[in-house]
């Protein structure tokens, strides 16, 4: 017999970010078995019902829901616990005679003199928070996806017509006078100028750069829509001529997953007109990959290509022929990358041998929860899994520093890596590690335990998963051949 | 250079300060790089608005028309220019009334205002008794009609009868006309419901010796400007609807030498509306609630526009009406007020939220100015920083700072003024309304006073409404 507490609580509103890290401590307690707290929309009540969890009928998106199943029995502690969990999650009370918090986008910009809003509410309300931006004056990034089309559209024009630019919808990754918003690296000030609009991709490009001592002056992402033929570029035109015009950009990079083909013309033409040289970086089989793109960048400045810094694991397992490749990515493009490489080098039929790349950032996975790069539960369990698959015989796995990523991803990956690594002695797992020395995670610090549990990292995908191809053939390994 | 400096509003030159809203990990993030956050204690707004929203916010013409708008509300200049009976100056006939709220039949009136129009009924000799009154009224023998019809406010069931004085307010700025009739005093009256013979005595009275000394006063006068008075009695402790002590003091102060030199006034009347203006600490709150209805008005019939420029109860209903839906009432029930209750008096007494008072918050005043009234919290058990926090969480759902009407404690700044239907529904912040509590039984008069809020759907269906124009 299951001992369920199940409790709504009406009208408390509490982000999903911060009910998820909630969730988690709960579930981490020895006393509790399993547990989640969430809004009561659909999509949660679903997951309610997966877990066994009998939720009321009236609970409501609008309302709390708290489910708790205790290991013996009691869950006395854990409600405590509960309750200083989420109290810790709100701000201190005003002082007497101070102002609450602002409510809106608005009366926060009439509060504050700002240049740009970082907007991460659910996509379905951004729009009035964008256009509260606009009227303000600032510049909008909308982390958030699920954003309709129609809406981007009319955003990016209400923005034209201001002079003012909307990163997003779907905007990870934005660098603007120093300041990373969203997911965005610690990386020096520089002459290249990066519109994105692949937010990993800018992160490994800007990484990259950084590595061989070459900085960004700004990363303005677009959005992952925004080369489409419907928004047809609107904020990628935006940014090349803000870049063109900045004294500080010297040259420009546009990082895109493939674009529609008369997008890419359009941009094309209009890179064309630029005072500033543009490159482009677009992961597709057949194109430069981010790496070669970052080494022609290097050339274009006159600047020396460096070796890209690798950690090499003591293990060598030995390839078995005929064994998969599993590639389990937070970043799209990243992964995009990694199976653009894999199809080069072993042809566009990679599924029928097993080979598989995963997006733990797609939508599919990231409805009503965060981002792996925030939240990393979703793809620790899949490590699990494919550990235990016979079949697989190498695992490539990227790890993405930087603000607003999860503060120490390797205190939960590597231990994950050394039990599947201990229960398979013929299992080699790559990791790609996009990040630098400055990230608030330690890009070495990273590097040195994903390392010590048995993985080689790198910090290029695209030798990563060179490295993994090899492994998987018994190839001679790059970078262990001497 | 100048043109690379205000690129993007400046984002490549400026140093970056970040507006927020969402997910805390990346305002953490910001903070943690040095860079200064404003964060948005942002919270969803009711399930199936967001398309609404998104129309109405989506419309081309939204901001500019609130913003023009507000613009007119704010910029209103209402003057004081005559006192006429409502037969003429309305047009009012014998058998027809106005009363407080969007538009109600006998059938669904409340108890006070049955009280005030059997009063009505009454004093215009169209019934004997009250028992008369009532049975005439049942049968429909009244037409009843809201005074907002007629760009005219009423206090508490705001009950007009031809025979009744109107103030006749001018704004000088736009040209619109607002009226509202005289203020009987506190106690047992008409506009709360009382209809006994001190009632009645006391309305002919305002009628033969009152209403004729104020024409007299205000025509030897001139226009008096009423934002003037109430720019000044903000700063002296009222918020011009539960107090309008100072604002009383200081329209007598104008008024009170033209009454005494007006010679077709006899001395022993003068002295008579003066004793009777001076003993009623809310004589001006009548004038005021016709200055706000004329710069309420100014602000109507702009397309595309969420501003609210009518919230009014009538004992029944509270609705509101908005700038870009013309005429239309959006109505949702009365609450009961949240207050102190007089001797005797509590809660299971009240009436359900009665008046066209309301026209104050809806032009920058009375709850929205609390934070210049601080005395009169006490009558919800607050404190002084509660008067502060109303009155700064109204600035969340409002359009403009009021460049007359400033609060002192406030450092001066303008009241929040302009009720954004869209703000409203998105922060779910509703108006914060000041307020006399009427008896529930007829008759009964004032039980008490104290704060009321909106029903939430009268700003909801006035959104889909916009959306639907947008």
């Amino acid at each position: 017999m299951r001992d369920d507490w199940v409790e709504v609580r009406r009208g408390s509103y509490h982000d999903s970010v911060t009910l998820m890290r909630v969730s988690r401590a709960l579930s981490e307690r020895p006393d509790v078995a399993a547990a989640m707290v969430a809004m009561g929309t659909g999509l949660n009540r679903e997951m309610f019902g997966r877990m066994g969890f009998d939720v009321p009928e009236e609970a409501g998106p609008d309302d709390l829901v708290v489910a708790v199943r205790a290991k013996d029995g009691d869950a006395a502690e854990a409600r405590e616990a509960l309750d200083g969990l989420l109290r810790a999650t709100s701000a201190a009370p005003a002082a007497p005679g101070a102002a609450a918090p602002p409510r809106t986008t608005g009366s926060a910009a009439a509060r504050a003199d700002a240049t740009v809003a970082l907007l991460s509410v659910p996509g379905p309300h951004v729009f009035p928070e964008a256009m509260d931006a606009l009227d303000a004056g600032l510049n909008v990034m909308i982390f958030s996806d699920n954003v309709p089309l129609a809406q981007e559209i009319a955003l990016k024009e209400a923005a034209a017509r201001r002079g003012l630019i909307v990163m997003g919808p779907d905007c990870g990754t934005a660098v603007v006078g120093g300041a990373g918003l969203g997911f965005a690296n610690a990386v020096r000030p520089g002459p290249v100028g990066v519109v994105a609009a692949s937010g990993t991709g800018a992160q490994q490009l800007m990484c990259l750069l950084d590595a061989a001592g070459v900085g960004v002056s700004h990363v303005l992402g677009v959005g992952g829509r925004d080369l489409s033929p419907e928004v047809s570029g609107r904020s990628a035109l935006a940014a090349l001529a803000a870049l063109d015009a900045d004294p500080g950009t010297e040259l420009i990079v546009l990082v895109s997953k493939p674009p529609a083909p008369q997008v890419a013309d359009l941009i094309r033409e209009a890179a064309r007109r630029l005072d500033t040289p543009v490159s482009f970086a677009l992961p597709v089989p057949g194109e430069d990959d981010l790496t070669r793109t970052a080494e022609k960048v290097l050339k274009a400045l006159g600047r020396k290509v460096p070796e890209w810094p690798s950690w090499l694991g003591s293990r060598h397992p030995k390839p078995v022929r005929g064994r998969a490749l599993r590639g389990l990515f937070a970043g799209g493009t990243l992964r995009d990358e990694a199976e653009a490489i894999a199809r080069d080098a072993l042809g566009w039929d990679l599924a029928s041998r097993g080979h598989r790349f995963t997006d733990f950032g797609d939508d599919a996975f990231t409805r009503g929860r965060a981002h792996p790069m925030i939240d990393p539960s979703l793809r620790l369990a899949a490590v699990r899994e494919e550990a235990a698959d016979a079949e697989v015989g190498v695992l490539l796995l990227d790890v993405v520093l930087g603000h607003g990523a999860e503060p120490d991803p390797a205190a939960a990956l590597a231990p994950a890596v050394a039990a599947a690594v201990a229960d398979r002695r013929d299992l080699a797992v790559v990791v790609s590690l996009c990040g630098t020395p400055a990230d608030p995670q330690g890009r070495d610090r990273q590097a040195a335990a994903l390392c010590e549990a048995g993985a080689d990292v790198f910090a290029s995908n695209a030798r990563a998963t060179r490295h993994a191809l090899a492994l998987l053939d018994g190839a001679p390994v790059e970078g262990r051949a001497g | 250079m100048t043109d690379q400096r205000h690129r993007l509003g400046g984002l490549l030159t400026r140093d970056p300060a970040v507006v927020t809203a969402g997910v805390e990990v990346l305002a953490d993030a910001l903070a943690d790089q040095a860079v200064p956050v404003e964060r948005v204690d942002w919270r969803p707004p009711p399930a199936g608005t967001e398309a609404a929203l998104a129309a109405v916010l989506g419309d081309p013409r939204h901001a500019d028309a609130n913003a023009r708008a507000v613009r007119r509300m704010v910029t209103a200049r209402p003057h004081l220019v005559d006192v006429r009976p409502a037969r003429d100056v309305l047009g009012l006939d014998t058998g027809t009334f106005l009363h407080a709220g969007p538009p109600l039949e006998w059938e669904r009136a409340s108890g006070p205002m049955r009280g005030a129009l059997i009063g009505a009924m009454l004093l215009e000799g169209i019934a004997e008794t009250p028992r008369g009154a009532e049975r005439e009224l049942g049968r429909g023998a009244a037409v009843l009609e809201p005074c907002h019809r007629h760009a005219a406010v009423g206090p508490m069931a705001g009950v007009v009868s031809p025979s009744m004085w109107m103030l006749v307010v001018e704004d000088a700025e736009h040209g619109g006309t607002a009226y509202c009739s005289l203020n009987e005093g506190l106690g047992k009256v008409l506009r709360y419901g009382a209809f006994g013979p001190e009632v009645i005595e006391r309305l002919v009275w305002m009628g033969e010796v009152l209403g004729p000394a104020l024409r007299a006063a205000v025509r030897r006068r001139g226009p008096l400007d009423l934002m003037s008075v109430a720019a000044q009695a903000l700063q002296m402790g009222d918020e011009l609807h539960n107090r309008n002590r100072a604002a009383t003091s200081l329209l007598l102060r104008e008024l009170a030498p033209a009454l005494l030199a007006a010679e077709d006034v006899p001395r022993g009347r003068a002295a008579e509306a003066l004793r009777f203006a001076a003993g009623n600490d809310h004589f001006f709150l009548n004038a005021g609630m016709a200055a706000a209805k004329a710069c309420a008005d100014a602000a109507r019939n702009v397309p595309g526009s969420s501003l609210v420029v009518a919230m009014a109860r009538n004992g029944t209903d509270f609705g509101v009406q908005v700038s870009g839906t013309g005429d239309r009432w959006f109505t949702g029930p009365a609450g009961v007020p949240d207050g102190l209750y007089l001797g005797g008096y509590g809660p299971d007494d009240a009436n359900p939220d009665i008046g066209d008072s309301a026209i104050t918050e809806t032009a920058g005043m009375g709850g929205f100015a609390l934070a210049a009234a601080p005395a009169i919290v006490r009558f919800v058990g607050g404190e002084v920083p509660d008067a502060l926090a109303a009155t700064q969480r109204m600035y969340e759902i409002t359009l403009a700072e009021h460049p007359v009407l400033q609060i002192p404690l406030l450092s001066f700044r303008g009241t929040p003024v302009g009720v954004d239907v869209t703000r409203v529904v998105r922060t779910g912040i509703l108006p914060v309304i000041d307020t006399g509590i009427a008896g529930r039984e007829p008759g009964t008069g004032q039980v008490g006073a104290g704060l009321v809020e909106p029903p939430a759907n009268v700003f909801t269906d006035a959104l889909h409404a916009l959306a639907e124009t947008a």
